[in-house]
């Protein structure tokens, strides 16, 4: 369960199908048992492992075409936050990994989401443009309360983005344990962040040790 | 200006060809270029060109939108793959010629019989070439326009539209170039004007400056058709990824 306006963080090791978690919510992927609740009538917006934009359009073309009912003003907006001004006009080659992963960022929140999916969104930056990614987004999603669900291998990086965070264990997956991360989650203090961590590491470590006993000995 | 000393060699090699041999086989450039100006002056030529250039145009563009359109669907269902494919093959391996004598006996010497029998030629280059484009459709970029919502109409023009252009471009190059050579051999065999009629009588003629007359300012055609439509459209359809080593250029 995730309360609308806040932020999930799933967090679990590579290969439990935290991205396959993300395509289902998105309706990429049908083949399933159970069901998804997802806000009625929702707006989707996703940023991908990989940017994903259309190379033979501009930045703001890209934006421009997946949110066709988007204001030019509140998109110029969207832009000049982001720190895409200038790259307006370029096309996505030209840009860095860094700065194509904020156009994606910018063409989700363009629709104005209900529902905001970002699968591994700081996944291969270097540490310094990660934490500016990461500051940026957790500043975007505070401001706008969108309810968020991140996808993530990093602890760290999920107690700074996430108000829930999800548990996932390795194959076959479930949620091993719930934490919520005490508001406000920018002001966080760095011993509480460190608890929090140590508190998950723990859960995760039981969860390997219950499923590797025997059930039947 | 290699290409104009490359020309004017090939002129000059043609000249001593005409004065080393019976001028009734091969006649110098300076008689042809007689014969084409009294048949463009008798107003012949312009006739005969504008009439087999609509025979190709007509041809090309019916094997270009049904090429298109079988082939996307050949490029995105298996079924449709699997079903048609055996036709697809038979006809790349029909000869032209076939195609054009079965269809002037079965449509008669008509028009319809002309047109359809060159597009029908055309039409599995077309099919292979777009079905390639199909199947090198990009699936995340599929997912993303899912995830988006995008409308059909957005989904073909931004996305599939885009990603084809480079192989329409490539079926359209190889499609022109197929379709007006065919053309010359169904108005040979079944139609009363054209190039291909006129290039038939001197044939029976024996009058070469006739048959060169024709063949000549034709090819001069495609050629011009080439340069100034075809070559343009293909640095059109990929000005995206020109527009960003300029600007790579230049920084």
């Amino acid at each position: 369960m995730l309360p609308a306006g806040q932020a999930g963080a799933v967090v679990g090791p590579s290969g439990c199908g935290k991205t396959t978690l993300l395509r289902l919510i998105a309706g990429l992927d049908k083949d399933y048992v159970g069901t998804i609740v997802l806000p009625e009538h929702g707006r989707l917006g996703m940023v991908f492992q990989e940017p994903r934009l259309l190379p033979w359009r501009s930045v703001i073309d890209n934006i421009r075409i997946s949110a066709p009912h988007a204001r030019e003003d509140d998109i110029a907006a969207l832009l000049d936050e982001l720190g895409l001004a200038e790259h307006a006009a370029h096309f996505p080659r030209e840009l860095s990994l860094g700065l194509a992963r904020r156009v994606a960022l910018a063409r989700a929140l363009a629709v104005k989401p209900d529902l905001l999916l970002l699968d591994e969104p700081l996944v291969s930056l270097d540490a310094a443009l990660a934490r500016d990614l990461r500051e940026m987004i957790a500043r975007l999603i505070d401001e706008r309360r969108i309810t968020t669900l991140i996808v993530t291998h990093d602890l760290r990086e999920a107690i700074a983005l996430g108000d829930r965070l999800f548990l996932l264990s390795a194959r076959p997956a479930h949620v091993v344990a719930t934490i919520d991360v005490p508001a406000p989650r920018r002001a966080l203090e760095k011993e509480t962040a460190a608890t929090l961590e140590a508190q998950a590491k723990d859960a995760f470590a039981a969860a390997r040790a219950g499923s590797s006993h025997p059930r039947h000995p | 200006m290699i290409r104009f000393i490359s020309l004017a060699a090939l002129l000059l090699l043609w000249q001593i060809g005409a004065w080393l041999s019976d001028p009734r086989r091969l006649p110098g450039p300076m008689a042809v270029f007689e014969k084409i100006y009294e048949e463009a002056v008798s107003g012949a030529l312009f006739s005969n060109l504008s009439i087999t250039l609509a025979r190709v145009v007509a041809a090309f563009a019916l094997a270009m939108s049904f090429g298109a359109a079988i082939g996307y669907v050949m490029g995105r269902n298996r079924l449709a793959d699997r079903l048609l494919d055996p036709w697809l093959v038979t006809l790349l391996n029909l000869p032209a010629l076939v195609v054009i004598v079965l269809a002037y006996v079965w449509a008669g010497l008509t028009e319809v019989a002309a047109i359809g029998a060159v597009a029908l030629n055309k039409l599995p280059n077309a099919i292979v070439v777009v079905r390639e484009g199909a199947r090198a459709l990009d699936p995340q970029l599929e997912d993303m326009a899912h995830v988006f919502r995008f409308s059909p109409a957005a989904r073909f023009r931004h996305l599939v539209l885009p990603q084809l252009a480079p192989y329409l471009a490539a079926a359209t190059r190889s499609g022109l170039s197929l379709v007006w050579k065919i053309v010359l051999v169904v108005e040979l065999l079944g139609r009363s004007n054209g190039v291909g009629f006129e290039i038939n009588m001197a044939f029976q003629l024996f009058d070469m400056r006739l048959l060169l007359a024709y063949a000549l300012p034709f090819v001069a055609l495609m050629l011009g058709v080439e340069t100034f439509l075809v070559q343009p459209l293909e640095r059109h359809v990929s000005r995206w990824r020109r527009d960003v080593s300029r600007r790579l250029d230049r920084d």
